[in-house]
Formats: C-alpha cells, structure tokens, sequence
C-alpha cells in the first residue's frame, strides 16, 4: 500500500525559507504571488493492504516522527 | 562532579565538552554511544552540538529517537541535571524534555560569531555562579537557532522563570522569540541553549566567560 503524508508549517508559524521562495518567486517575475510557505512529502509503501490499520500506523509515525507538533501540521493520504 | 557526554553520529563538539568538562571538575567525563540502553550514574548528562544525523528531517530529529534518550527521560524525571547545547538544545525540543522549538534562523545563513548573553535567572543550578543581569560573552554556530513557541507556551516559561539566558544589546543572531538564548525545563534540572560555553573557558579560547556555567554545576554537585 502506498501513502503520501504531507508535513506543513502551523498558521502562525514564522518560515523564512517559505519568505525567501516567495522574495525568489516575485524576482522572477511572478508578482501575483501573495504567499509561499515550505512544507515536506513523504512517500511511504506499507505491507499490507488493511487501511484502517495502515492510517493508524501512519497516525503513530506522524506523531513520532515525521512532523513536530509543536510547529507542524500533517495530513495523510493512501492510494 | 561526575558527568557523561552522549555521542550520536554527527556530534562534533563533544570533544570540546569533554576538555571543558575534564577541566573545570578536574575528571573526564564519560563519553556514552546513543545506541546504549543505560547511562552511567552521574550527576550531569550533556548533549553536546554537532549535526547529528546530518540534521536530517529536522535538526535532532532522528538523535531525540535513539535508545539511549528512553534513559535520558528517566534520569531527568529523577533530577539529574541535564545540558543540551546547540544541537543538544535542538535534540532536548525534538525529545519533548525542553518546551518550543528551534527554527531555520531568521536571516537563513548560518551564523558562527560572538554574541552577548545576559543571564536573566541566576536562580538555577545551571546559572547560580552568575549575578543577575550579568552580561558575557559567548560563541555561537548554528543554522537553526530561531526559538519558537506558540503564546501560551512562551507566556508560561517565562513566567516560571524558565528562560534563563537571553541574546542582550541587539545580538540576537536568529530571531529568537523574546531573545531566548536558553531555557529549562519546569522543574529546573534540564536546561538547553544555542550558544557554546564549553567554547570560552580557558585563557587560549580569549575569555573565560564559559566557566560560570560549569562552575555553577559543580557547586550543585558538590
């Protein structure tokens, strides 16, 4: 099973990378750009095709691991 | 003072630690792989700077998942004083034993300068050898230093008393929130900071600011 967990920076929450694209983005000529924020994706394969258990797993590894709730949101998506 | 340094792939200040250490207790500290499962029975741990891991995912990320850290937690539950410089700091947020999180630095670059620290709580085993206000100076060299914690955290650490050192007269070198150099923990026995005292304690570093830190330790030890 395939699963695509997407990390993003909290509303609120300063990104001065994200600040730097969009600066990079409007020197590019790209002047509707109001906002750009940098996130992480992260493709994992799962054995096993149960998806319930495969979103709880994956639930497990975003609270441990992938993102810092203190700063990060995640959201989940399986094929 | 009996003290023990944990050593993680990518750590590279742990040997300035243990000179800093050996020196001011008078007895070398030992050194511990983060893949052990115990640490030795010390009266502080340190969690020296480097890039652990390459700073994969996110800057200590993946160290504050190694073995050794499930005894680090219990040891720090039990009182054991516990320093975490620069990417220790960044290991003690990412391990949930500091509050916040440190960020990309606000100006992006890595930043490897002098700045000046002023100890706004020498109430705490880390900082009682300072007087209150007292301003030194200390070496900084990190990329994500930029201390960030949502309002109510940031209200509640300082009302505590938790931030112990601050960036003073404009040289806060990462965006810090509110200047936060270094904070600790609730209960007072966890502390971690961006800068590196172990980096400014003998006459060839220029200036020996650094040893009130570990002076302040050993008197708690003692």
């Amino acid at each position: 099973m395939k699963a695509r967990v997407i990390v993003t920076l909290k509303n609120g929450v300063l990104d001065p990378q994200g600040k730097a694209i969009e600066g990079a983005l409007g020197g590019l000529g790209f002047g509707d750009v109001d906002s750009v924020r940098q996130g992480k994706v992260f493709d994992v394969e799962l054995a096993g095709a149960d998806m319930s258990t495969a979103k709880e797993k994956l639930e497990q590894m975003c609270e441990k691991l992938l993102a810092n709730t203190v700063i990060e949101n995640y959201a989940i998506e399986i094929d | 003072m009996k003290t023990a340094v944990i050593v993680f792939p990518g750590s590279n200040r742990d040997h300035d630690m243990f000179h800093a250490l050996e020196l001011i207790t008078g007895s070398r500290p030992q050194s511990v792989w983060h893949a052990e499962s115990t640490l030795p029975d010390v009266d502080l741990v340190v969690v020296p700077g480097g890039f652990s891991y390459g700073d994969y995912l996110r800057s200590g990320a993946i160290a504050a998942r190694s073995p050794i850290l499930k005894d680090l937690v219990a040891k720090a539950d039990n009182g054991v004083s516990v320093l975490g410089v620069c990417n220790g700091f960044q290991i003690l947020t990412e391990a949930g034993l500091l509050p916040g999180a440190l960020m990309r630095n606000a100006g992006l670059t890595f930043v490897c300068k002098e700045v000046l620290m002023e100890t706004v709580n020498n109430a705490t085993r880390f900082s009682s050898k300072f007087t209150r206000g007292q301003v030194w100076r200390c070496p900084v060299a990190h990329h994500d230093g930029n201390y960030f914690a949502d309002d109510e955290t940031l209200d509640r650490i300082e009302d505590n008393g938790q931030v112990v050192f601050r960036y003073a007269d404009g040289t806060n070198p990462n965006g810090s929130l509110n200047d936060i150099a270094g904070i600790t923990n609730e209960k007072g026995n966890v502390l971690g900071m961006m800068p590196h005292p172990e980096n400014l304690v003998e006459a060839l570093h220029g200036g020996l600011d650094g040893r009130l830190l570990f002076e302040s330790l050993a008197t708690q030890a003692a």
